[in-house]
């Protein structure tokens, strides 16, 4: 269980991290999103003993990050943000390296880097310079490095950040075939991403939480969540709109072209029902229907802003 | 905060002495090391001309020769890592601070003490060309490859200090100048005549130089040795402060 207290953190003036506190469960997978120097960054180098906190504490299963901070290390895989490593080794010699680290011998050194050369298809490139390989294998090395130990946490900062559509597929799957006892903390400011691959999400703004919730419940949280997308297609939209407005649980119609965009007064309506209904009832030919469960960039930003108000 | 892991200061020291060589990097500095050491010893040092069979010439010219030899060396130890970010993933592997400082110093001593020892050849020369004292000529090169060993220290704690490799160079170089000068006559000269005379001799005891030439004229004292070792674990003492407020910043 990963345990964070009251995290405060200033360089100088500049408050980065002002009294974060929340637990990690094993099994859960964290989201950990916020706009650009909320302090994700600053966040995960604290938990991993990269920094210091200038006040409160960090505690991975039993051993605090500041008096105990070899023992919480070796728990933990990191994936530093833009994932660093040494470009002018090979992925085998900087594997090799930091399984020696991590405090294995011999031919286990081998199998670790087997099987994590396995889990991220890192073989073609295995014996070239780091430095000459593109971004998305560079990025999978630095993952690899992080997992090589088998760790009980995984804290990866960015780690789908610049990869292509079929990479970040890849990395979403390493990270789901992950044991499930297992905890690991991403950051990312992708938000489909919190949806693909998290339990639960922590949304920080300022170096505050201002939420903290599964993926469903932000997505619940958006004026959005349930609304219901009519393609009028042919028919007449005008008589549509009307027939629409006029329904009890329909607070907003927004129109574009063809499209009704029908915003529910309250999440926990029967819209979709209704507006089948309607249509079944007044025999309509629609060319689509759909329901939305919410759009989370949206809400994002609407709590976001809203700690920025403040 | 002082225990060593043998184990860990092995991984460290034989991946940055591997990055030596990763890059064409050693195998210049190497070759360069060579050259001028020959051009210093027989040109400038008048090995021939002298008549005598030592290796005086080449030896006495080491401090310089490391003046700017040996910040190439230190200068990528900790620049290099802040400026790529691996730093981050060093200091979040569990290795202690102290490991990866004396590791990292370890690599670049060896490293330079594989160039030193690849100018036996010179030492073949003197034997070929007459009798020398090979008790001074062993000392000799204790006593350099100790002094390459106090340039790396101030190099290690220089590099730590900035991201740019220039300047870790620029600051190495500058310091280890300092310190040896405070052995040179025209320096202890200028203080002599209205300082005190403890100040002129604590200056001069500074100095690389009044320590090296003790041990090049065959004279291995514990209190020389003990003076390059002393500024060894205190530049790398120093060293791990800068490490540590750096990774703050």
């Amino acid at each position: 269980m990963i345990e964070v207290t009251q995290l405060r953190k200033h360089f100088g003036d500049l408050v980065a991290l002002d009294g974060l506190s929340f637990k990690v469960q094993p099994g859960e997978i964290l989201g950990f999103l916020g706009p650009n120097g909320a302090g994700k960054s600053t966040t995960m180098k604290i938990i991993t003993g990269f920094l210091s906190p200038s006040g409160g504490s960090v505690n991975i299963w039993g051993s605090d990050i500041v008096s105990d901070t070899l023992e919480a290390q070796r728990q933990m895989g990191y994936l530093p943000e833009g994932a660093p490593c040494y470009e002018e080794m090979t992925p085998r010699s900087f594997l090799r390296f930091i399984a020696a680290v991590r405090g294995f011998e011999g031919s286990e050194i081998e199998n670790r880097i087997k099987d994590v050369v396995e889990t991220l298809s890192l073989h073609t490139v295995l014996d070239q310079r780091i430095e000459t390989l593109s971004k998305g294998f560079k990025r999978r090395v630095g993952l690899a490095q992080a997992i090589i130990h088998d760790p009980m946490v995984l804290i990866l900062d960015e780690p789908t950040d610049g990869l292509d559509p079929n990479q970040k597929h890849q990395v979403r799957e390493m990270i789901h075939g992950l044991s499930k006892d297992k905890i690991v903390i991403i950051s990312t400011h992708i938000l489909e991403e919190v949806t693909a691959v998290c339990t639960r999400a922590v949304i920080i703004s300022r170096g505050k939480i201002v939420a903290d919730c599964s993926p469903e419940e932000l997505e619940a949280k958006s004026r959005y969540h349930m609304a219901v997308t009519v393609n009028a297609g042919s028919e007449d939209v005008d008589e549509i709109e009307n027939y629409m407005q006029g329904l009890e649980n329909v607070a907003e119609v927004e129109r574009n072209g063809t499209d009704l965009l029908l915003i529910p007064t309250s999440s926990d309506t029967q819209l979709l029902a209704d507006v089948v209904e309607g249509i079944r009832e007044k025999n309509w030919q629609i060319e689509g229907l759909f329901q939305e469960k919410g759009r989370l960039d949206e809400v994002f930003r609407s709590i976001t802003e809203e700690a920025d108000h403040v | 905060m002082f225990d060593l892991s043998l184990t860990n200061l092995f991984v460290i020291s034989r991946r940055e002495f591997a990055s030596y060589f990763a890059t064409p990097i050693a195998y210049v500095f190497i070759l360069i090391f060579l050259i001028l050491s020959g051009v210093f010893t027989f040109y400038i040092g008048n090995f021939y001309e002298r008549g005598q069979a030592d290796l005086t010439p080449f030896f006495s010219f080491h401090p310089w020769l490391y003046l700017f030899l040996v910040p190439a060396v230190s200068m990528r130890l900790w620049a290099e890592e802040r400026k790529s970010g691996s730093i981050e993933l060093l200091m979040t592997l569990p290795i202690r601070r102290l490991d990866a400082v004396v590791g990292k110093f370890l690599a670049a001593w060896i490293f330079t003490g594989i160039a030193l020892l690849l100018t036996f050849p010179l030492w073949i020369t003197v034997n070929y060309l007459g009798e020398p004292d090979n008790g001074v000529v062993a000392a000799s090169y204790v006593g350099s490859w100790l002094m390459a060993g106090g340039f790396l220290a101030i190099g290690s704690c220089a590099s730590a200090m900035s991201k740019s490799q220039v300047i870790a160079f620029i600051l190495c170089g500058v310091v280890c100048l300092l310190f040896i000068l405070a052995g040179f006559p025209m320096v202890l000269g200028a203080f002599k005549g209205w300082m005190p005379a403890i100040f002129v001799d604590t200056l001069a005891s500074l100095s690389f130089l009044t320590h090296f030439s003790a041990i090049s004229k065959g004279v291995l004292s514990l209190r020389d040795v003990l003076y390059f070792i002393s500024m060894i674990v205190f530049w790398l003492l120093a060293t791990m402060v800068v490490v540590d407020l750096k990774q703050g910043e």
